[in-house]
C-alpha cells in the first residue's frame, strides 16, 4: 500500500500498463503520509467535513442558533462564577474580565470539543473503518475542521463583545489566522493521537473528557498567567494550548507574552502534531482489524 | 503475458490473533482481579504483540493466489468462513495481508456493504452525494449521474427526507443505486445482491452484467449461484482459507458443490439462520439426511431427513416447513408438516420428513428448514428458519445391470432401474 498510486514503468506496455498501479502489501514500522493520495480524496474530505457541520444541528428547534447561544452562555456563566464570584475579575484589572475569558475560551473550547469528538470518531465510525478505504486520517480531521466553522462563529460574537465593551483592539490582529493555524494543529494532532490510542485502548473514552478538564485548568483561560510564579511559567508553556491561549489574548487584545514561552508551546504544538500523525500512520494500518 | 492482468495475486496470508479482543467480563470484580494480576499481559494481548503465542494465530487468508486477466468478470464461490470477504477486504485495502502481495491495475472500486457511510438524519439527496464520494465518485460526477441514481432507486417523491423514514427497501434501493453507478475499472463486490425483493434483485443482476459488458474487471463474491453462472466465465474457489481453484465457472461451482456435500454435515446449532420471536427457545439443531448412498438419493427415491429440535419451551402445534431449492437458489418444492407437533420444555426431539415421489432431476439440491406455527395455506409464523440447510444431490440410477432408459426431455436421459428382463420360456 506504500505505493498506493505509483505508476509502474512498462515495457511492451498497452492498456492496463498505462493504468495506475494499486500494489497491496505488509507494511512495517511508521509510515509517512501519501500526500498524493490525500489530494485525489479531496472532494471526500470536503464531504465529511460537510455532514459533520449538517448533522449536528439537525431535528433541533433552535438549529444553527446553537452554535451562537452556546459560547453565549459559556461566556456569561464564565464571567459570573469566576468573574464576579471568585473575584478572578481583579487579577485582570487592563480588561472587562468577560473579554479577557472570551479570549481564552475562544482557542480551548475549539480543542475540547473537538478533541473529545475526534477522539471517539473513528470508534463511532467503525462501519466505515471496516467496509471501505479511504484516508483514515479524514475521520478525526473532519470532526476537527467542522469545529472550525463553530470557532469562527464564536469569533464573530467576540468580535460583538469587543464592541459592546468598546475594547481597542491592538495592531498583532493580524497574527489571528497563524494562531487559528496552530490552534488547528495542535487540535488535529491530539486528535490522530487519541482517537488511535481508543481504538487499541478503549481505556481513553474515559480519559480523554477528564484529562481534558484537567488540562483546562493547566491552561491559562480563566486565569491570567500572571497568576503563576515566573520563574515556574515555562512549566506552564510546555502545554501548547497555555501559549496558544497567551497568543490570542497577545495578538487581539494586545497583553503583554512572554516569547520563549510562547515558542516553547509553538514547539509542542508542532511537536504533538507530528508525532500524533506518525503515531496514526502506525496504527492506521490495524484499525479495521480491532474497530 | 502479464501484462494483460488487472489483479495478480501472490502468496497472499492474512492472519488474526485470537482472544486479544474477546474477552469479556462479567462483573467490574473480575475485571479488577484480572487488571491487578496481569496488567503488562493485558496491555501487550492489546498491543497485538507477544504473550499470545502462534497457537492463537488464525489465518484467514493462507497463500492465496490467482491472476485475473482484463475485462473479465471473475466469481468467488466458497462456503461461509473460506475466507471470501477477507480476500476482498485485502483487495480493497482495507485491510493489509500479513504476508503476500497483490497488485491490481486500474482505478479500484470496492462494494462491500451498501450503503456504507449513510447517515440517517440526513436526507436521501444529501446521502446520494455523501455516499458517492465515500465510494469514490467526485462531486461533478455524482451531479451528472444524480437523476440516473433516483430514476434507479425510485424514491424521487422521498428525496428530501431524512433516509432514517425511508423503509428498509427504499433505504436499500437507494444505497444500491448510488453503488450501481460507480464505473471503477477495477470493481470489486462482496455479497450485495441479496437486498431488496425480487424485482429489484432482477434490476441489480442486469445492471451488473451490464458493467460487465463495459470492459470492466469485476471481482463478484456471491453464494447465489444462478447469478454466479449467468454472470461469470471463471471462478475463483475459496475453501477454508486458501484459494482451490481457478477454472470456468461450470467446472468451479460443481467442484464447489461437491465441497459442501462433503463437509456440509449435519450440525445445523450454529449455522446462519433467521431467527424470529421464538427462534431462540425452539432451536432446530440437527438436519440428517438420511441417504441411500453416500451423499445422495437416486432419482425418485423417497428424501428422507431427520430433524432434531431442541426446545427449551413448552409448546404445542408446531409444524415443519421444509423447502428444497436446486443450486442456483431456485425453489423446486415446499411443503409443510400436516400434523401439529408437541415440545416439552427441555425435551430434544426427532422428526422423520420423507418426501415421496418428488420426480426431481438429477443433480444438486439443498434443503432448508423451519419450524413454525400454521402451514402454507394459512397464515405461518416462522420460528427458526435454517437456510440453506444441508445440501443433497439425486443422483441418477445405477447403471450396472439391466435398466431402462426414460427419455423424458424434462429429465434429460435418466436410466431407470425399473426393468427387469427374465427369460420366462
Amino acid at each position: 500500500m506504500s505505493g498506493t498510486a505509483a505508476s509502474v514503468e512498462g515495457d511492451g506496455g498497452a492498456g492496463v500498463m498505462d493504468r495506475e498501479v494499486t500494489l497491496i502489501q505488509p507494511r512495517k514500522g511508521w509510515i509517512g503520509v501519501d500526500w498524493r493520495e490525500i489530494v485525489r480524496y479531496r472532494e471526500l474530505a470536503f464531504f465529511l467535513v460537510w455532514r459533520d457541520i449538517k448533522v449536528r444541528y439537525k431535528q433541533t428547534v433552535l438549529g444553527v442558533a446553537w452554535a451562537v447561544l452556546q459560547p453565549l452562555f459559556m461566556v456569561t456563566v464564565y464571567a459570573v462564577i469566576f468573574g464576579e464570584l471568585m473575584g478572578m475579575g481583579s487579577r485582570v484589572p487592563e480588561f472587562p474580565y468577560a473579554v479577557f475569558v472570551f479570549a481564552g475560551l475562544l482557542p480551548w473550547q475549539f480543542f475540547q470539543s473537538t478533541v473529545t469528538q475526534a477522539g471517539q470518531s473513528l470508534i463511532n465510525q467503525q462501519n466505515l473503518l471496516t467496509k471501505i478505504y479511504f484516508p483514515r486520517l479524514f475521520v478525526p480531521s473532519a470532526t476537527v475542521g467542522a469545529g472550525l466553522v463553530d470557532m469562527m462563529i464564536s469569533m464573530t460574537l467576540y468580535a460583538g463583545v469587543l464592541l459592546i465593551y468598546q475594547q481597542s483592539v491592538s495592531w498583532a490582529v493580524i497574527f489571528v489566522p497563524g494562531l487559528v493555524l496552530l490552534t488547528l494543529m495542535t487540535a488535529l494532532g491530539a486528535s490522530y493521537l487519541l482517537s488511535a490510542l481508543t481504538v487499541t485502548y478503549r481505556d481513553f473514552r474515559y480519559v480523554i473528557p477528564f484529562a481534558l478538564q484537567a488540562m483546562m485548568f493547566l491552561s491559562p483561560v480563566i486565569y491570567p498567567v500572571t497568576l503563576v510564579p515566573s520563574e515556574y511559567q515555562w512549566i506552564l508553556a510546555l502545554n501548547p494550548m497555555a501559549g496558544i491561549i497567551e497568543g490570542y489574548r497577545w495578538s487581539i487584545l494586545g497583553q503583554p507574552i512572554e516569547l520563549l514561552n510562547f515558542l516553547i508551546s509553538m514547539v509542542m504544538a508542532l511537536g504533538l502534531f507530528t508525532f500524533g500523525l506518525f503515531y496514526f500512520k502506525k496504527m492506521e494500518r490495524r484499525f479495521a482489524d480491532i474497530a | 503475458m502479464k501484462n494483460d492482468k488487472s489483479i495478480v495475486v501472490e502468496g497472499v496470508s492474512k492472519s488474526y490473533q485470537l482472544g486479544s479482543q474477546g474477552e469479556s467480563y462479567e462483573t467490574f470484580r473480575d475485571a479488577m482481579v484480572s487488571l491487578l494480576k496481569a496488567p503488562f499481559r493485558r496491555f501487550a494481548a492489546l498491543r497485538g504483540g507477544g504473550g499470545a503465542g502462534d497457537e492463537n494465530l488464525f489465518w484467514a487468508l493462507k497463500d492465496v493466489g490467482f491472476e485475473i486477466p482484463e475485462g473479465e468478470i471473475v466469481g468467488i464461490i466458497g462456503p461461509n468462513g473460506a475466507g471470501k470477504s477477507t480476500l476482498l477486504k485485502v483487495l480493497s485495502k482495507i485491510t493489509e495481508p500479513t504476508v503476500g502481495r497483490a497488485t491490481i491495475r486500474g482505478r479500484v472500486g470496492s462494494l462491500l456493504e451498501v450503503g456504507t457511510g449513510f447517515h440517517p438524519e440526513l436526507s436521501g439527496r444529501e446521502n446520494i452525494y455523501l455516499n458517492g464520494a465515500i465510494l469514490g465518485m467526485g462531486r461533478a460526477e455524482i451531479k451528472r449521474k444524480f437523476d440516473e441514481i433516483v430514476e434507479f432507486a425510485e424514491v424521487e417523491r422521498f428525496l428530501d427526507t431524512p433516509v432514517k423514514r425511508y423503509s428498509s427497501g427504499m433505504y436499500v434501493r437507494l444505497a444500491f443505486a448510488v453503488a450501481a453507478h460507480l464505473e471503477p475499472e477495477v470493481l470489486i463486490v462482496d455479497e450485495v445482491l441479496a437486498v431488496g425483493d425480487a424485482a429489484f434483485q432482477r434490476k441489480c443482476l442486469g445492471r451488473m452484467s451490464e458493467v460487465s459488458k463495459t470492459g470492466r474487471t469485476v471481482l463478484f463474491v456471491s453464494h447465489n449461484m444462478s447469478a454466479i453462472q449467468s454472470l461469470t466465465n471463471s471462478c475463483v474457489l475459496m475453501s477454508g482459507g486458501r484459494s482451490v481453484m481457478h477454472d470456468e465457472t461450470k467446472k468451479v461451482v460443481t467442484e464447489y458443490l461437491n465441497l459442501f456435500r462433503s463437509s456440509s454435515g449435519e450440525d445445523f446449532s450454529e449455522a446462519a439462520r433467521y431467527s424470529f420471536e421464538l427462534g431462540q427457545k425452539i432451536r432446530i439443531m440437527k438436519i440428517r439426511a438420511k441417504t441411500p448412498i453416500e451423499y445422495g438419493y437416486y432419482f425418485n427415491d423417497d428424501l428422507v431427513f431427520e430433524i432434531e429440535l431442541d426446545s427449551k419451551v413448552k409448546k404445542e402445534g408446531l409444524r415443519f416447513g421444509v423447502t428444497i431449492a436446486d443450486a442456483g437458489g431456485q425453489g423446486i418444492l415446499t411443503t409443510s408438516t400436516a400434523c401439529d407437533i408437541d415440545v416439552e420444555e427441555g425435551e430434544r426431539a426427532v422428526f422423520e420428513i420423507r418426501l415421496s415421489d418428488t420426480n426431481i432431476v438429477p443433480g444438486n439440491y439443498v434443503m432448508s428448514v423451519s419450524v413454525g406455527e400454521g402451514n402454507l395455506s394459512e397464515a405461518r409464523v416462522q420460528y427458526d428458519v435454517v437456510n440453506p440447510g444441508p445440501m443433497f444431490c439425486v443422483c441418477d440410477f445405477d447403471r450396472s445391470g439391466e435398466v431402462l432408459y426414460n427419455w423424458n426431455p424434462a429429465y434429460g436421459c435418466i436410466a431407470h432401474g425399473g426393468a427387469a428382463f427374465n427369460r420366462v420360456a
